[in-house]
C-alpha cells in the first residue's frame, strides 16, 4: 500500500481477511484497500489456514483487525463435504488459535450464517439474535456453523480485550453472483416440497459487502467476554412459490419422501448441493429480524423482494411461461372483453 | 353502466387478480400472511357457510377495539378448526373496522403438508411467546384457543365443557405486552362434526393428534366432510385490561388466576347462549 495516505498510521487499520479466494472475501479486500481508514489489507486463502503461518502473518503485518469470511455453505465448490468441513471448522480453529496468541489483534469479525437457527415447525416465525440456538442442528453446514460459533464464543471468553462480532448472513443473491441459491432459481422447473410454501429471505451480495466493510471498520467496543451477534438479511419475505413465479419459473411440488431420498443419496457425493438442512429450509423457511443491525450500525440491507428482483433482472431469466403481460400499447384486457361482448367502452 | 359493462369490469378485475397471482406480484408479511389470498379467495369461500349454513349471529362485537392490539381468547371445538375460521370471518365482515384476526396454532399444524401452508397464508403462526408478542406489538388482533386439540378433539357428550387452559401462556403474553384480553364464547361449532370415537392408530400413522369418528365420517367418506348445519352464536366479552401489569407476567399465581377468570367468563356465557339458542339445528 502507498504510504502517502492522509491519516496517521496509528489510527489506520491493518486488516486480515480470510477467504480471499472467494467472491465475497476478494471483494471485501478490494473495498477495504480503497478505504482511507485502512493502512493495509492481508488476504488469506481458504486453503491456507494453518495457525503457525497465520500467527507469523499476524505478527509480521501487525494486524489489528481480522475478518473471517472463509466459512462456506457450498460443499460442491469447497471440493466435497470433507474439504468443506476441513476449511470451515478446522480452518476456524486454526485462525482463532493464531488470534489468541496475537498481541496486536483488537477486533475479530466472523461471517456466519442464519443457518445457525435451523428450521422447523417448532420455531418462532422470526428469529432474533436472542433466539436460543439448538445444540445439534440438523444438516452438515448447520453443524459447521454451530461449531464455528461455539469456537468463536470460546475465543471471546478467553480474549476479553478483543471485540468479537458475529454476522449471521442470510443466503446471498445478486445480479451476477453464482450461488447454490441462484442456480436453484435458474432451473427451468424448480423442485419444491409438496404441501409446503416456506418464507424465504435473501441478502443482496453488495449489501453483504457493505455491511462487512462497515462493521469491520467500526470503532465500538463490544461486550467483553462474548461476541456481539447481528442478523444480516433483507427485511421482508417472499414465499418460495412467489419467488419462483417472480423468476418466471415453474414450481414442481414433489413429495417430501422423494426429496429426502435424493438428499440422502447426495450425502457424501460431490454432485449436487442438497442436504437435509436444505430440505428443512424448503419446508419451514427461515426469517430473521435485522433490526439490531439497523439500530447499532445504522445500515439496512435492501429488502428481500428488491434483492430478488435484482437477481432476476441480472440473470435475465427468461420466463418459461411466456410473456405474462399484454404489451402496454396494445388493447387492455378490459377493452378486449368489451370488443368480444359488444359494449362501448365508457372510458375507465 | 350497462350490465355488459359491469361484466367486463368484473372479468377485468378477475384477470388482473389472476395475472398478479401468477407473476408473484403480491405481498406477504414476515409471518407468511397473504391478505390478498385470504380476502379474495379464502373468506369468500367461507362466507356462504357462515351466512346460510351456520347462520352465525355475533353479539357485542364492539367490545373489540377498532384499532390496536387485543388478545381474543375463545373456546375451541368442532373437530377441525372451523370455529377459528368463522371467528376470523366475523371480525372481517361484521366489525366496523373490518379487522383481520391473526391466529395462533399448534406446531403439528405447521408440520402437516398443505395445512401448515394454508394456516400461514391465512394469518396463523406458531403458538409461542415470541410470535404472539411480535404480533401484538405490531398492533394486530390475535386469536388464541388455549384448550387446543383437547377442545377440538373431545367427544360429543363433553360438548361445551371447557377443557384445561394449558399453562396460561396467553395470559403471560397479554400481561407482558399490556394487551387487553377479550373472552370469546362460540356456540354451534360443537355440533358440526360430533365426535363419537377416536382411532389412535390412524392418528399416529397420519401424524395428527386424533382421528375422529363422527356419525358420517369415515362411514360416508368425503361426504363426512360436510358439517352439520348447527345454529351459531359468537359473543365477545368485556375486555379485561392488563395495563401496567407487565411485572406480573412471570408470576404463576397471577397467571393462573387470570386464566381461570377468562375461562369462567366463557363457560358462563356458553351456558346462557345455549339456553337462548334452544335446539342446535333450529
Amino acid at each position: 500500500m502507498p504510504h502517502s495516505k492522509p491519516t496517521a498510521r496509528s489510527s489506520r487499520r491493518t486488516v486480515m481477511v480470510t477467504g480471499s479466494d472467494r467472491y465475497l472475501g476478494g471483494q471485501l479486500i478490494e473495498s477495504l484497500a480503497a478505504d482511507p481508514r485502512v493502512a493495509d489489507v492481508v488476504g488469506v486463502e481458504t486453503g491456507a489456514m494453518h495457525n503457525g503461518a497465520l500467527s507469523r502473518l499476524l505478527t509480521r503485518a501487525r494486524v489489528d483487525t481480522v475478518v473471517h469470511a472463509a466459512v462456506a455453505a457450498s460443499a460442491v465448490r469447497s471440493g466435497g463435504r470433507s474439504a468443506q468441513k476441513e476449511s470451515n471448522v478446522i480452518g476456524t480453529m486454526h485462525l482463532l488459535a493464531a488470534c489468541q496468541r496475537s498481541d496486536t489483534v483488537r477486533s475479530l469479525v466472523v461471517k456466519s450464517s442464519v443457518a445457525a437457527y435451523g428450521a422447523s415447525a417448532r420455531d418462532p416465525a422470526v428469529f432474533t439474535e436472542e433466539t436460543e440456538l439448538r445444540a445439534k442442528p440438523r444438516g452438515e453446514f448447520a453443524a459447521d456453523i454451530a461449531d464455528v460459533e461455539a469456537y468463536t464464543r470460546g475465543f471471546a471468553r478467553r480474549r476479553k480485550d478483543v471485540t468479537v462480532t458475529v454476522l449471521r448472513l442470510a443466503p446471498l443473491i445478486g445480479p451476477t453472483s453464482d450461488t447454490s441459491l441462484t442456480r436453484y432459481f435458474s432451473l427451468p422447473v424448480v423442485p419444491t416440497v409438496l404441501g409446503f410454501d416456506p418464507r424465504v429471505q435473501f441478502l443482496h451480495i453488495d449489501d453483504a459487502l457493505e455491511v462487512l466493510h462497515r462493521v469491520t471498520l467500526d470503532d465500538r467496543t463490544g461486550t467483553a467476554g462474548r461476541p456481539e451477534v447481528f442478523n444480516v438479511a433483507g427485511p421482508g419475505v417472499l414465499l418460495l412459490s412467489q419467488a419462483i413465479r417472480r423468476a418466471g419459473r415453474l414450481a414442481a411440488p414433489t413429495p417430501e419422501v422423494m426429496l429426502r431420498t435424493v438428499a440422502t443419496a447426495a450425502r457424501g457425493r460431490n454432485i449436487v448441493d442438497f442436504s437435509l438442512d436444505q430440505l428443512d429450509f424448503l419446508r419451514f423457511g427461515r426469517v430473521v429480524d435485522c433490526g439490531k443491525l439497523t439500530r447499532v450500525h445504522h445500515i439496512t440491507p435492501r429488502p428481500t423482494p428488491e434483492a430478488f428482483a435484482d437477481f432476476v433482472a441480472g440473470h435475465a431469466l427468461m420466463s418459461v411461461l411466456g410473456a405474462p403481460d399484454p404489451t402496454p400499447d396494445g388493447p387492455s384486457f378490459a377493452e378486449r372483453i368489451r370488443d368480444v361482448i359488444g359494449t362501448k367502452g365508457t372510458g375507465d | 353502466m350497462s350490465g355488459n359493462d359491469r361484466v367486463a369490469e368484473k372479468l377485468d378485475e378477475l384477470y388482473r387478480l389472476v395475472s398478479r397471482r401468477l407473476s408473484g406480484d403480491y405481498e406477504v408479511d414476515e409471518f407468511g400472511f397473504d391478505p390478498e389470498l385470504t380476502e379474495q379467495l379464502t373468506l369468500p369461500v367461507l362466507r356462504p357457510l357462515y351466512r346460510k349454513w351456520f347462520r352465525v349471529e355475533v353479539i357485542d362485537i364492539d367490545h373489540v377495539p377498532a384499532e390496536g392490539p387485543a388478545l381474543l381468547v375463545g373456546n375451541h371445538s368442532g373437530t377441525i378448526a372451523v370455529d377459528a375460521m368463522m371467528l376470523q370471518l366475523a371480525l372481517f365482515d361484521e366489525h366496523p373496522a373490518h379487522r383481520r384476526l391473526r391466529l395462533l396454532a399448534a406446531d403439528f399444524v405447521f408440520k402437516t403438508p398443505l395445512l401448515g401452508e394454508y394456516a400461514r397464508k391465512t394469518g396463523a403462526t406458531l403458538a409461542s411467546n415470541p410470535d404472539a408478542e411480535r404480533l401484538l406489538r405490531a398492533g394486530e388482533l390475535l386469536g388464541v384457543f388455549p384448550e387446543g386439540v383437547k377442545g377440538t378433539g373431545k367427544p360429543v357428550w363433553d360438548r361445551y365443557k371447557l377443557q384445561r387452559f394449558g399453562r396460561g401462556g396467553f395470559v403471560s403474553t397479554a400481561l407482558a405486552t399490556g394487551t387487553p384480553i377479550i373472552p370469546v364464547s362460540i356456540v354451534g361449532a360443537e355440533e358440526i362434526y360430533p365426535i363419537l370415537g377416536n382411532v389412535p392408530v390412524l392418528a399416529r400413522l397420519l401424524g395428527i393428534p386424533y382421528f375422529p369418528v363422527t356419525p358420517t365420517f369415515p362411514l360416508l367418506g368425503p361426504l363426512g366432510a360436510v358439517p352439520l348445519p348447527s345454529k351459531w352464536f359468537i359473543q365477545f366479552g368485556e375486555p379485561i385490561s392488563t395495563e401496567g401489569m407487565s411485572d406480573l407476567a412471570d408470576d404463576p399465581m397471577e397467571v393462573f388466576n387470570l386464566a381461570d377468570r377468562v375461562k369462567e367468563t366463557i363457560q358462563q356465557t356458553l351456558h346462557s347462549l345455549l339456553e337462548r339458542r334452544g335446539g342446535a339445528f333450529r
